[in-house]
């Protein structure tokens, strides 16, 4: 199996876990995609550094070649992966009613 | 120094989400017992990928760049550091967004699955801190 059969999987599987496993339904909240871009846009920077100096090699016949920021796409999905199965298992927040940065504490 | 290169990305890594702890006060961190149980089923999981992967020769790490610990699997310690390191960052990031914007994750809210089932939270409408305790006799 190519890097890119198994990272599309593992994306499908992330959301069917979120979606119908768990049912956290993370993948229709904005918060979730408020969240993701940050994570990304750091993803971008650090798995650019690992894949640019070549600390990671890839097999080239396991990617598709595509690249961003010196990134195979594939890591992107398999980032994306783990990001949400992270935000999937994360600990159960319990009081919920916070109002944004102000505190009455 | 080469060989600490994968290392110090992940510090720089760890660094540009562990000043959210302090600064936003999201205390993930400092409930670590449930921080520990979620990573360590995510790192499970991406490390059993990560062996397969490597078996497979998807991909390889470059040995110059590694301090030069194996884990069995030919798995570099970093990359198991790597999945301890993303997902406390990501659960960070997370928190941070949602203390900032208030926005719900869901999982405190009376339409969630319930999973869990938090001891005394009745499933609905939690009661705040107190707050509608106030006008009861």
């Amino acid at each position: 199996m190519s890097y890119t059969v198994a990272a599309g999987c593992g994306v499908v599987i992330a959301v069917l876990i979120d979606l119908f496993g768990l049912r956290t339904g993370l993948v229709r909240r904005r918060l979730f995609w408020a969240t993701y871009p940050i994570v990304f846009g750091f993803q971008l920077v650090f798995n650019g550094i690992l894949t640019g100096r070549g600390v990671v090699r890839y097999r080239p016949s396991a990617i598709l070649g595509l690249r961003l920021a010196d990134a195979p796409v594939e890591d992107l999905a398999f980032g994306f992966a783990l990001v949400l199965f992270t935000s999937v298992r994360k600990p159960r927040t319990k009081r919920e009613k916070r109002k944004p940065v102000f505190r009455g504490e | 120094m080469r060989h600490l290169t994968y290392l110090a990305v992940l510090v720089a890594c760890l660094a540009c989400a562990a000043w959210l702890e302090p600064l936003l006060r999201v205390g993930v961190l400092r409930r670590w017992r449930p921080l520990v149980a979620t990573v360590a089923v995510v790192a499970a999981v991406f490390t059993a990928w990560d062996v397969l992967a490597i078996a497979a020769g998807q991909w390889s790490y470059d040995p110059a760049q590694l301090v030069g610990v194996t884990l069995p699997g030919r798995l570099p310690l970093e990359e198991l550091l790597f999945f301890l390191v993303v997902p406390v960052c990501a659960i960070l990031a997370f928190e941070a967004t949602r203390r900032v914007t208030g926005w719900s994750d869901g999982s405190a809210s009376a339409g969630s699955s319930g999973a869990g089932g938090v001891s005394g939270a009745g499933g609905s409408s939690a009661p705040v801190d107190g707050a509608e305790g106030g006008g009861q006799r």
